[in-house]
């Protein structure tokens, strides 16, 4: 079968889930969709020969070929090890998902649905070579996992944790896609390969430093890096085989793919280098930091998870050093993209694991409150093995795999301290240090999560549930991936080979054109050198720090909750909702005037503004016509008949001077020579002043007091400068009359082509005649409506809306 | 008690006739001089609330039976039907035709389709304007 067709094999298999359940009820949903990543991850597995090689495998489905938009699952090292991750952990956490989730009491069929589309979704961001559907990908992550996070709707938390992390994943996957599109335009062309083809060419463009930017908040929203990991702590609420799956070794590594995609077209860049590898570091140091402070398993795991997932990113930033160095194949440098591959494996190995645990002491104990367990060593000896041997491959401890991954990371940085670009001679000694207390604290965390929950005072009084050992099934999974962790350590060359140089390659293809040649061979003994030493002091001061921690814990409240990042989210959320609703209230008052002056305003502010800018103003007296006797006396009757209606006390008043108004203006067609208009005038200003009479008499008594039009300063401002503004436009584009009229026409014609000789009524009926046929359907329509609301109208007795 | 209006009732009963005339003079006169539908139906519409204010609104309807909305939609399709005439002859919508004969009693004459639009618009404003009145007199 072709390649980018498995991608859509778990999102097809989804359609099959809700019959399943619903039909073949007495067995677990979850055994059948066991089945899709088993055979996909086994499908991967045999590819692997190929990328060994350094080959890759392409396949294409074309989507929307004239916009060239294509789905192209690209296969090489690096898609292939996180193919190999999604699947295969994948296959783990439905099995464990089996025992976890009941089939009687949950809705598995929307699980099973949500957690296959996730599948589909990771393994198109980490396939796809096409930018456009890469982002696609990007988003349904960010949907799946609000569902996921969100699968107990019924709860508060879980409704905040799922809204809070899509607003802040696709908060990036936003800005991540303006930065897709501008490197598209860079290089014009949508395919990733093609980019890295031309990415010299890239560097000099005005908009690389922007793409730069734009992408890297994608990558660390999704990967919750400092400031915006506060998501993946809430996230937290959704069932555990989601936290295992989703926050610990896939979703979350989505933005890790995508910095280590992206380096060798950004690695030249020194903002790259400094950005993704300070704020990795910083945001491990932070991690593990907070991750003390937390009383809940999960929350912990949570934490530590972001300092992981800083130490993986600052290891990717350091990896595009060795584009910046001459032979960086022969020197320490070559470490660094090595190390993050390797850790990432090691980390989805052992928090998948760590994260099982905590959902199998929750399940069988009833609490997940670091403060109520203890003592469950006895209980449940094979969850505290599993426990054990995780928390001490995150510690970095010897015989565990995060022990090399960790010596490896202690050796990019210090390599990065005497790197001597960028001014990161000057900074550059703090690298090593935030790793190395980021390492101690990883130590500490490690130490207590495990210790705090399975030795000490068993404590039956305070747990909802008699506390006993898990059913076997749900201890498959961890147990698995438990002693992946110890195999890792004792063949790490194995996986090297296998797995992390193809995916070295891919990040670093500016230092090497074949796995083979990376010239990296992993001991557990690499002699007494500096990183060994460092680690001997991570171990001395963790255990002390550990040993000595109810002394130093009440360190934590001298950061008050106030202050945290949560808030400022928090803030920021009720802010722009109540900002919003403020700012709507302030200039949406529900009164017409507000918005008369609004529409006036802007009229004036416009039309004024545009004929100063374009200096359109122009007076031109030569083509006017004299002004004769008549005109004065009819213009004085007008002004006079206006001034009164603004000033009449009685509203009788206004509508009389109305009236005179109107037929003033009758006098003027007459004297204008519009016979026609003249007539009209003269009949409607009859008929509307009669219509004004009839609603002056109909006016409610208690509201008729009889009172001047208020003066309002603004409203006279705002009505001088409409009409100044409306009497220059008029005498501007009277002055510039650039096109003889098209009346001449109609005076030579209307009687040879029309039969006719009143041009107002020929033009009316005959030329332009379709603009009569809709003014008389607009009096119909006025008349109809007229009777609709005088006859139509609800009794006033019934009073209320037949809605309601 | 109801005043006795026999002034204004006769007055109304010759005046009412000479501005109906009026209306139609101007009605027809439109092609060639001021006027045209639109006055013309006003004018007219004008005589028939004479009538009104002269005698009441039942009265009225008695003498003249016109149901004014089935009016309106007459003169709508009237002028609509004028303007759609001419496609079927092959020329474009809302071309007219006219030319002139000789008629038994008025000798030559011209004779213009657009006198049967102008027509439309005359039913539509007087019956638009009667409803409007009607409507708003009967209300209570």
């Amino acid at each position: 079968m072709s390649l980018v067709f498995l991608i859509f094999l778990p999102i097809i298999a989804a359609l099959f889930v809700p019959l399943l359940f619903k039909k073949i009820g007495q067995i677990h949903t979850g055994w059948f969709v066991l089945v899709v990543p088993v055979i996909l991850f086994i499908y991967y597995a045999t590819q692997l020969p190929t990328t060994m090689d350094g080959g890759t495998l392409v396949s294409e489905f074309q989507w929307i070929p004239s916009l060239d938009l294509s789905f192209i699952a690209y296969l090489d090292g690096l898609s292939l090890l996180f193919s190999l991750l999604i699947t295969g952990i994948g296959s783990l956490v439905v099995l464990y998902s089996v025992f976890y989730l009941d089939k009687k009491r949950e809705q598995l069929h929307n699980f099973y649905v949500y957690l296959l589309m996730f599948m589909t979704a990771m393994l198109g961001i980490v396939q796809s070579d096409h930018l456009i559907t890469l982002y696609l990908f990007w988003e349904l992550t960010s949907i799946s996992s609000f569902l996921l996070i969100g699968y107990w709707y019924t709860r508060d938390r879980s409704r905040f944790g799922a809204l809070k992390s899509m607003m802040i994943t696709v908060f990036g996957g936003l800005m991540m896609l303006g930065g897709f599109v501008l490197l598209s335009i860079m290089g014009n062309t949508y395919s990733i390969r093609e980019l890295i083809s031309q990415a010299p060419e890239l560097l000099g463009h005005e908009f690389f430093t922007w793409a730069l930017v734009l992408i890297l908040l994608g990558a660390f929203t999704k990967s919750a890096q400092f400031p915006f990991y506060i998501w993946l702590p809430d996230a937290m609420e959704a069932p555990t085989p989601v936290s295992a799956y989703l926050h610990s070794a896939t979703m979350v590594k989505a933005g890790l793919y995508l910095v280590a995609r992206f380096t060798p077209i950004f690695a030249a860049s020194g903002t790259w280098v400094w950005l993704v590898t300070g704020i990795g570091l910083f945001t491990m140091f932070w991690g593990s930091f907070f991750a003390l402070k937390q009383k809940d398993l999960k929350g912990i795991l949570a934490f530590s998870t972001v300092s992981q997932l800083g130490l993986i990113m600052s290891l990717l930033g350091a990896s595009a050093l060795g584009f910046h160095v001459e032979d960086a194949a022969g020197t320490v440098f070559k470490y660094a993209a090595f190390a993050a591959i390797f850790h990432l494996v090691n980390h989805a190995v052992f928090k998948g694991s760590l994260f099982m645990i905590a959902g199998i002491v929750d399940h069988e104990t009833g609490t997940r409150d670091i403060r109520k367990l203890g003592g469950l060593m006895s209980i449940m000896p094979i969850s505290f093995t599993i426990a054990m041997i995780g928390s001490f491959s995150m510690a970095g401890i010897p015989l565990f795999g995060g022990f090399l991954s960790k010596e490896m990371f202690l050796t990019a940085m210090l390599a990065i301290a005497e790197f001597n670009l960028f001014s990161m001679d000057v900074w550059g000694v703090l690298f090593p240090v935030l790793a190395w207390i980021g390492s101690v604290f990883t130590f500490v965390y490690s130490f207590y999560f495990v210790f705090h929950t399975f030795a000490g005072k068993h404590k039956p009084e305070e747990l909802p549930k008699q506390a006993h050992e898990a059913p076997i099934g749900m201890l498959v999974s961890p147990a698995i991936l438990a002693v992946s962790v110890i195999a890792i350590f004792f063949i790490p060359n194995v996986v090297g080979d296998w797995l992390v140089k193809p995916a070295v390659l891919a990040i670093q293809p500016f230092m090497y054109s074949n796995p083979a040649e990376i010239d990296i061979h992993v001991s557990a003994w690499h002699g007494a050198n500096t990183e060994f030493f460092m680690t001997l002091g991570i171990f001395a001061i963790g255990a002390l720090l550990f040993w000595s921690f109810r002394k130093w814990k009440q360190a934590y409240d001298a950061f008050p909750d106030s202050v945290s990042l949560n808030r400022l989210y928090d803030s920021f959320m009720y802010l722009s909702d109540g900002g919003a609703n403020r700012f709507s209230a302030v200039y949406m008052t529900g009164f017409i005037r507000s918005y008369l002056v609004y529409m006036f305003g802007f009229l004036v502010l416009i039309v004024l503004s545009t004929l100063v800018i374009t200096d359109a103003f122009v007076l031109d007296l030569n083509n006017t016509a004299p002004i004769g006797i008549y005109e004065i006396i009819i213009l004085i009757a007008l002004v006079g008949g206006t001034i009164t209606i603004l000033a009449a006390k009685s509203r009788l008043t206004a509508i009389i001077a109305l009236g005179a108004v109107g037929y003033s203006v009758a006098l003027f067609f007459v004297i204008f020579r519009a016979p026609d208009l003249a007539l009209t005038q003269l009949v409607i200003e009859t008929i509307s002043v009669a219509l004004f009479l009839l609603a002056f008499y109909h006016l409610p008594k208690v509201s008729k007091k009889e009172e001047r039009i208020r003066f309002k300063l603004g409203n006279a401002a705002i009505a001088f400068g409409v009409g100044v503004t409306m009497t220059l436009v008029a005498l501007a584009s009277h002055s510039q009359k650039i096109l003889p009229s098209i009346s001449e026409y109609y005076k030579e014609t209307v009687y040879t082509e029309a039969g006719g000789g009143n041009i107002v009524n020929v033009i009316l009926v005959d030329y332009r005649g379709f603009d009569t046929l809709f003014e008389i359907t607009v009096l119909g329509i006025a008349g109809i409506a007229i009777i609709s609301m005088i006859k139509l109208r609800l009794n006033k007795k019934e009073g209320q809306h037949e809605n309601k | 008690m109801r005043t006795n209006d026999v002034m204004l009732q006769t007055a109304t009963k010759v005046v009412t006739f000479i501005i109906l005339m009026f209306a139609v003079h101007i009605f027809f006169a439109g092609h060639y001089t001021p006027g045209g539908g639109f006055v013309g139906g006003l004018l007219t519409a004008s005589a028939i609330v004479l009538l009104m204010l002269a005698y009441d609104i039942e009265t009225v309807k008695k003498i003249i039976p016109f149901n004014y909305v089935m009016m309106t939609a007459t003169g709508l399709l009237l002028a609509l039907g004028t303007a759609s005439a001419s496609i079927f002859f092959n020329v474009p919508f809302f071309t007219h035709a006219y030319d002139y004969f000789d008629l038994p009693l008025w000798g030559k004459t011209s004779l213009h389709s657009a006198a049967l639009f102008d027509l439309g618009v005359y039913l539509v404003v007087v019956g638009v304007t009667m409803t409007i009145i009607q409507t708003i007199g009967e209300d209570e």
